[in-house]
């Protein structure tokens, strides 16, 4: 397992080292410079400032700085508001993102398991059939539209939360509901999948020959090997909560690092685009390889297998 | 045993019933049986059989068909503007529907908007117009085709990555595949949504650049999908022999594997166009999508949403269209499995 | 001998998209107190719906349209689900066929093999990991105590179906029902496990009914045998009478694709030829006919009734009308005869 780990490690290296090698070269593929929709800028000033930011360096010395600073964490520097390191402006909008981000994804596995096992425990009924609808509804609507439609029935008509603000957790239901519904979704599909593949298996017939009442089948037996298979969709749902936290931070003015992306969009401050670029790809392959780490100790087959998986 | 039924009375049956018949008729065994449908048969009358992907396919087909003919439907130029007549609710000619009369709360009051923008009596917009005064009914038939146009190339472009990249890494197996999903891993280990981003930054907005940037994520799926399965068709006997026999790589390709791949390949599509159409709208919401004048589903729900507190109308629309979209999509998608893998029904 | 178990007319259909499947169609039979009765017939002759239907474990297209169950006189298709839940894997047990599936994955094997204790017995938790423990070391699992803990990968096949069979008795039952229990296995695990059966019912007294497509592994454990074919019992004796005096052509087919001491070679060549008829639309007539080498006009026309053989063994085929010719038997068949009369029967 320690082996497995630390190849796995190695990996996670190599990978983000290759996105930010690509990253790096896009951005300088860019057309325009950073600077061309600020104040005309004298050439003598637009020297300095290219300076400044190292851009009179040829683009490999260029390239060997910032990976340089990847390495000591440091993301480099942003061209707009007021020239902060993008790490500091990470650690300043962290917060409000992971808060919705995490609690969207927790309310709507949560319910997702809930729905994909009724689904799944009254498959092909009524309950089934509505069941599969929320998920599927779910997972259709974008988080933007639904944003958007909370925000002004709960927020403007009925004022039942706040319409953009961010100070306590009741500014941070709307924004959590919008983003919980893909999780929601595809928990409860997949939760429905492998559940009725477990309920239709060997051992839950065995489970009822052993005299288990269908109850019990289903919280002694099925549940938990259902289960453990979820934990594996947690990376792909933290992406769809990552992306849908960019506009619904955005609907919502949550300070958050969603919306400072956007916002670096449309500024072109590439340095803050590639500093959050490459950290939004270190959280997922974070994320991703603690899921498989995670899933090899849930599941037996693979805690005690020969090593772990391949 | 149990059964004592008949032992004791032996039936009377006239002796020359007892003829031996030998095994000539061996072979009308089959015909005792139901005929059995083709394979393709089968999966259509399944298809057809499951009542939600006929209506599915139904509105589908409609929503395609409104789009491919949109310059005969529509009844106004989408980009045409008259600013006189900006933010008019919806009106159904001169039938008086709520909702749909061309009323509008004013200051508690309920007014003719029409009458005060100074409209003529026939003047009417069945979805209301835009702060442009542009018909949103046709922004939104414009749209939607725009939408579909986007999805479809983006769709074909995995395809056509996706597929041949998959058999590859699939057929050749060792130390190809193992680069192949080297690169296949780093790839899906960015968001998809930053790629695109990123690429839509570097490239010029528009068409072809979303397409692209969609595109070059997309297809992972596909490959993934399509070389597990080659995996697998690889060792059936049908393809062995193909392969012992001396075919060409190509030959096999296009002539066993393709046509056994078909049903993950339907089936993705019908996941990977619903996934274009989210991004198409979401860079088009954050604004760096369809560039202005164009209408898309993404553009519309962008403007839509700018007036949403005051002019609801204007959003429900295109939202609306794009969840059926959507939802329509992955239904279909969720039938065409069923019918395509027979042992998930019952 | 005390009758435990009396199926009377067992219909059981299935409803699917192209109609409704007959899949077994009138099978009656009974079962004496510490006996063991074997059911064989090719895959998909119904032997696995016939014991389901005992235990109720049938799929939920199901439909048990006609038919008793009697179990020391109680019918079971009568009971309540919670009723059905107390015999099971108490008063009733099953093994089913693949033991690298019929175990928990996620579940260590201790607890596995005690849940049926704590289903039906008030026992304390304890107590029953040690009853657990008792069944593993009977059943043959080396050191139960320490692997009680692990989990069902890390034991080989054999071994598994051996944990298969301590949960089914770990309370012990009245009968036990095997569904294949060899089928999986490689040949040799195959005797083993037999062997296995045989013991614990010796301890233990249960009752087995015994389902194969392999007549090779019944005369072993047998005591009477039932000849499955299409949903119907098409012959029933004791194994002297299905082995030596077998009357019905199918019952012949099977006996002679069979390896036998005599011809010591395996016979796999002489398999019946063409395949079980479609259920959908069961024939009219006898549904062997199409295979049957003699098959007659009759045959075509009406089902054979049961004709007795002797007291005890019966046959469901036309052959066994007095109208009827008299037909050459494959040759390995003949030879059985000659056995028979050895051993004092006599043949018909
Ligand atoms: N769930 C089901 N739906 C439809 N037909 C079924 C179902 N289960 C079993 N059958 C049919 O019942 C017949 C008997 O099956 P089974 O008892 O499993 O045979 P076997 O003798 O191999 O154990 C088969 O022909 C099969 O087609
Ligand atoms: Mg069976």
């Amino acid at each position: 397992m320690a082996k497995y780990i630390l190849k796995r490690i190695f990996y996670l290296f190599l990978t983000l080292f290759i996105i930010a090698t690509l990253t790096f070269f896009l951005m300088k593929m860019l057309p325009g410079t950073p600077f061309s929709n600020q104040n005309r800028m004298s050439p003598d000033q637009l020297k300095i400032v290219k300076a400044q930011y190292g851009l009179d360096q040829s683009v490999f010395v260029q390239y060997v700085r910032y990976m340089g600073g990847l390495l000591q964490g440091n993301l480099g520097t942003s061209f707009q508001f007021n020239n902060e390191p993008v790490t500091a402006l990470i650690g300043q909008r962290l917060a409000p993102s992971m808060q919705i981000g995490a609690q969207a994804m927790i309310l709507g596995t949560v319910l997702g398991i809930l729905l994909g096992a009724v689904a799944a425990i009254r498959k092909n009924t009524w309950v089934d059939t509505l069941a599969t609808f929320i998920s599927i509804l779910g997972l259709s609507i974008p988080s933007f539209v639904l944003a958007v439609l909370l925000q002004f029935y709960l927020a403007y008509k009925w004022h039942i939360y706040p319409v953009a603000l961010w100070d306590n957790f009741q500014s941070s239901v709307l924004p959590t509901l919008a983003l919980a519904a893909l999780p929601l979704g595809n928990v409860a599909r997949f939760m429905r999948t492998e559940m009725v593949d477990v309920m239709s298996s060997d051992y839950i017939e065995l489970a009822k020959a052993k005299g288990n009442s269908s109850w019990k089948v289903v919280t002694k037996h099925a549940l938990r090997n259902s289960l453990i298979p979820v934990v594996t969709i947690i990376g792909p749902m933290a992406v769809s909560v990552m992306t849908g936290s960019m506009v619904v931070e955005n609907i919502f003015s949550i300070p958050g690092i969603g919306e400072q992306f956007v916002k670096s969009i449309t500024t072109n401050d590439y340095p803050t685009i590639m500093g959050l670029t490459i950290f939004y790809s270190f959280l997922l392959v974070v994320i991703i390889l603690i899921v498989d780490i995670l899933y090899g100790f849930i599941d037996p087959r693979i805690r005690l297998g020969n090593g772990g998986k391949e | 045993m149990g059964v004592k039924n008949n032992m004791e009375q032996i039936p009377n049956v006239p002796k020359e019933k007892f003829k031996l018949i030998h095994d000539e008729n061996n072979n009308e065994q089959e015909k005792i049986g139901t005929p059995s449908l083709t394979y393709l048969q089968d999966v259509r009358r399944r298809l057809f059989s499951n009542k939600v992907a006929v209506v599915c396919l139904t509105l589908l087909s409609i929503i395609v068909l409104i789009s491919l003919f949109a310059p005969l439907v529509a009844p106004h130029n989408p980009n045409a503007q008259q600013v006189t007549l900006s933010n008019l609710p919806p009106k159904l000619g001169n039938l008086n529907i709520p909702g749909f009369n061309g009323y509008q709360n004013m200051g508690g009051k309920m007014v003719d908007a029409y009458k005060q923008a100074g409209a003529s009596k026939d003047t009417f917009y069945l979805l209301g117009t835009d702060y442009l005064g542009r018909d949103l009914l046709s922004r939104i038939i414009y749209g939607t085709r725009l939408s579909l146009i986007v999805a479809i190339l983006a769709t074909l472009v995995d395809l056509i990555i996706g597929v041949p990249y998959g058999i590859v890494s699939g057929w050749k197996g060792g130390r190809t595949d193992t680069i192949m999903q080297r690169i296949v891993e780093i790839v899906s280990s960015v968001p998809n949504l930053i790629v695109v981003i990123l690429m839509m930054i570097i490239l010029k907005p528009g068409l072809g650049s979303i397409v692209i940037a969609i595109a070059i994520t997309g297809w992972v799926t596909m490959a993934r999908l399509i070389r597990a399965q080659t995996f697998q068709l690889k060792e059936q006997e049908y393809i062995l022999a193909a392969r012992t026999l001396g075919e060409s790589s190509t030959k096999i390709a296009t002539k066993h594997l393709i046509p056994n791949l078909s049903s993950t390949i339907i089936i993705q599509t019908m996941f990977t166009i619903p996934n274009a159409i989210f991004f198409e709208a979401f860079l088009s919401f954050i604004g760096i999508g369809i560039p202005a004048p164009n209408a898309s589903l993404g553009t519309l729900l962008s403007d839509g949403q700018k007036a949403f507190r005051f002019l609801p109308y204007q959003m429900w629309a295109p939202a609306i269209i794009l969840s059926i979209i959507m939802i329509a999509t992955n239904l279909l998608g969720d039938g065409l499995r069923d019918a395509f893998d027979p042992q998930s029904d019952d | 001998m005390d009758k435990i178990l009396e199926v009377k007319d067992l219909h059981v259909n299935f409803a699917t998209y192209n109609g409704t499947v007959q899949a077994i169609r009138g099978v009656s039979f009974d079962l004496n107190a510490g006996e063991t009765l074997a059911i064989v017939g090719e895959s998909g002759s119904g032997k696995s719906i016939t014991v389901r239907s005992i235990l109720q474990l049938l799929a939920k297209n199901a439909d048990i349209a006609k038919g008793s169950i009697l179990y020391h006189g109680d019918d079971l298709l009568q009971k309540s689900e919670k009723g059905m839940d107390n015999i099971r894997g108490n008063k009733i047990s099953m093994i089913f066929q693949d033991p690298m599936t019929s175990l928990d994955p996620t579940m260590p094997i201790g607890k596995q093999v005690a849940e049926p204790l704590l289903i039906h017995n008030n026992v304390s938790k304890k107590d029953a990991m040690a009853r657990a423990e008792e069944v593993l070391r009977l059943v043959g699992i080396p050191n139960p105590k320490a692997r009680m803990k692990d989990y069902p990968h890390q034991f080989s096949g054999g071994q598994r179906q051996r944990i298969v069979i301590a949960i089914a008795i770990v309370d012990y039952p009245e009968i036990l029902i095997a569904d294949e229990p060899t089928t999986a296995l490689d040949v040799t695990v195959q005797a083993e496990i037999i062997d296995l059966l045989k013991e614990l019912q010796q301890k233990i007294g249960t009752s087995i009914i015994f389902i194969t497509h392999d007549l090779g592994v019944v005369a072993g454990i047998a005591d009477r045998v039932a000849v499955m074919y299409a949903g119907k019992f098409v012959e029933y004796g004791s194994v002297n009478d299905i082995f030596y005096n077998p009357q019905h052509p199918y019952t012949w087919g099977l006996l002679d694709s069979m390896p036998t001491l005599d011809t010591s070679e395996a016979n796999r060549l002489n398999s019946i030829p063409g395949t079980p008829p479609n259920l959908l639309n069961p024939p009219k007539g006898d549904a062997f006919a199409p295979r049957n080498k003699y098959a007659m006009e009759i045959d075509e026309e009406e089902q054979p009734p049961y004709f007795k053989v002797s007291k005890n063994h019966y046959a469901a085929t036309w052959l066994l009308h007095p109208n009827a010719p008299k037909v050459d038997p494959p040759a390995s068949i003949k030879k059985r005869f000659e056995k028979f009369k050895q051993l004092g029967g006599s043949v018909k």
